[in-house]
């Protein structure tokens, strides 16, 4: 049991590694079934599994599971009204998964060993662009050109205008790309932190089982510490779902009204 | 546990080149989106189809029950306090009617009190005069019997002077120096 501290760094990247777990090719592309798709997959099916059972219930006066699913509708409905409006209400659908499908993705994230699908640019970035693709294409459908008064608000000089429209378009711009990159490197870089505190006090506390008792001190702070972390994670993994929602209000909010 | 930790540990370490950044790798990106699309799109149909629709019913059932059951609780409410005012006035009512009835025989009983008064007040005078007209009359009788002997006493005082006097101017006499 004598193990030197270089020799047992664990690579905290690793969790993120996608692997295949069924072969599938639609053409040229690979669309394989990996551990990605089947946490996904998995958060998905949690979803419909809580929702469904509760909303099947219909009680008059609603047991726990009952209340917690319509807890969670108000707290959606409730920031969708007071972000977007009364008709903002017509999108309480897709916030709705939206909040959810992250919710659960992070939730099954802090599960030891679980994959968390939020930690990838790409499926972050495609929830980013579906919700800025809507605040466009419905933007345009429902407001015409006026649309595009989102970057010029009303009552600013003219030369005002010449610096107003260009910052306004660019923040515009910025938008899908903050908001997948937010919840991105929130997950990535939580995970990872919990990942090297917990690896390190497996370490110090193997290093002090051959003979260091000063690493295993210091081994229990790390896994306090990573304990610590894991609370602070949790309340991440709820905090960035709610912000990527209550975000996705203001953007559609933009769409409904967009000279306010 | 830890064995196994570091048994993987020293396996990662086999491999000598570092291994890409997950996230950045290519080949698993258009599954990652393909998955993404329909799982996200089944999530989307089944909550706002069927799940969403359900709940927002119940709810709206839940607060339909309670707006009605607060409108009856307001009725029934009305109709206590209906009932509590007819009660009060009814009170009310048959106050009156006792402090009527009371001032009544109060009335009747100071009426009777007033003519009982009257009748015993009209007897003691009548008893009064009767026994003031006796004691005049014993008073009348008296004096007269004292006059007779003051006569009688004259008569014989001027007998003894050796005078004589009429009955008449005797009486006279006495009943000038009497009254």
């Amino acid at each position: 049991m004598n193990f030197a501290l270089q020799n047992t760094a664990i690579d905290p990247i690793h969790q993120f590694q996608v692997t295949k777990w069924l072969d599938l090719r639609l053409g040229s592309i690979d669309i394989s079934f990996t551990n990605a798709s089947g946490f996904m997959l998995l958060g998905v099916v949690l979803c419909i599994a809580f929702f469904g059972y509760a909303a099947s219930k219909k009680a008059l006066v609603p047991g726990r599971t009952q209340s917690i699913a319509e807890i969670g509708y108000g707290f959606v409905a409730d920031m969708v009204r007071s972000t977007a409006g009364e008709e903002g209400l017509r999108f309480f659908p897709f916030v709705f998964t939206l909040f959810f499908f992250v919710f659960f993705a992070n939730m099954i994230g802090m599960v030891p060993y679980a994959f968390t699908t939020t930690s990838h640019l790409v499926v972050t970035g495609a929830l980013a662009l579906l919700v800025i693709g809507i605040v466009i294409g419905f933007g345009i459908w429902k407001n015409g050109l006026s649309f595009f008064k989102l970057f010029a608000p009303s009552g600013a000089p003219f030369l005002i205008y010449l610096i107003l429209v260009p910052i306004e378009i660019i923040s515009f711009l910025a938008r899908p790309v903050t908001l997948a990159l937010r919840l991105f490197a929130n997950m990535l870089a939580g995970h990872i932190m919990l990942k090297l505190f917990a690896t390190f006090a497996a370490q110090l506390i193997g290093a002090a089982l051959s003979g260091a008792v000063f690493m295993g001190v210091v081994g229990i702070l790390a896994f306090g510490m990573g304990v610590a972390l894991n609370a602070l994670e949790l309340l991440v993994a709820g905090l960035q779902a709610y912000v990527f929602a209550i975000l996705t209000c203001v953007y559609l909010n933009d769409a409904l009204h967009p000279s306010h | 546990m830890l064995l196994a930790l570091l048994a993987e540990t020293a396996h990662h370490l086999a491999d000598d080149a570092p291994p890409p950044f997950p996230p950045f790798e290519a080949w698993h990106m258009p599954g990652q989106l393909f998955w993404l699309a329909i799982l996200f799109g089944a999530l989307y149909f089944s909550l706002s189809r069927f799940i969403l629709p359900k709940m927002s019913d119940t709810i709206e059932k839940r607060s339909d029950r309670i707006a009605s059951d607060l409108d009856q609780a307001a009725k029934l409410n009305e109709q206590a306090t209906e009932a509590q005012q007819a009660l009060e006035l009814r009170i009310a009512q048959a106050k009156g009617k006792a402090r009527e009835t009371a001032a009544k025989a109060a009335a009747k009983v100071d009426a009777e009190m007033t003519a009982e008064t009257a009748r015993v007040d009209a007897e003691i005078e009548k008893k009064l005069d009767a026994a003031e007209e006796r004691i005049s009359a014993l008073r009348a009788s008296a004096m007269q019997n004292v006059e007779q002997i003051a006569v009688d006493a004259a008569d014989a005082m001027t007998a003894r002077f050796g005078l004589k006097a009429s009955a008449a101017d005797l009486k006279k006499a006495v009943s000038t120096a009497l009254n």
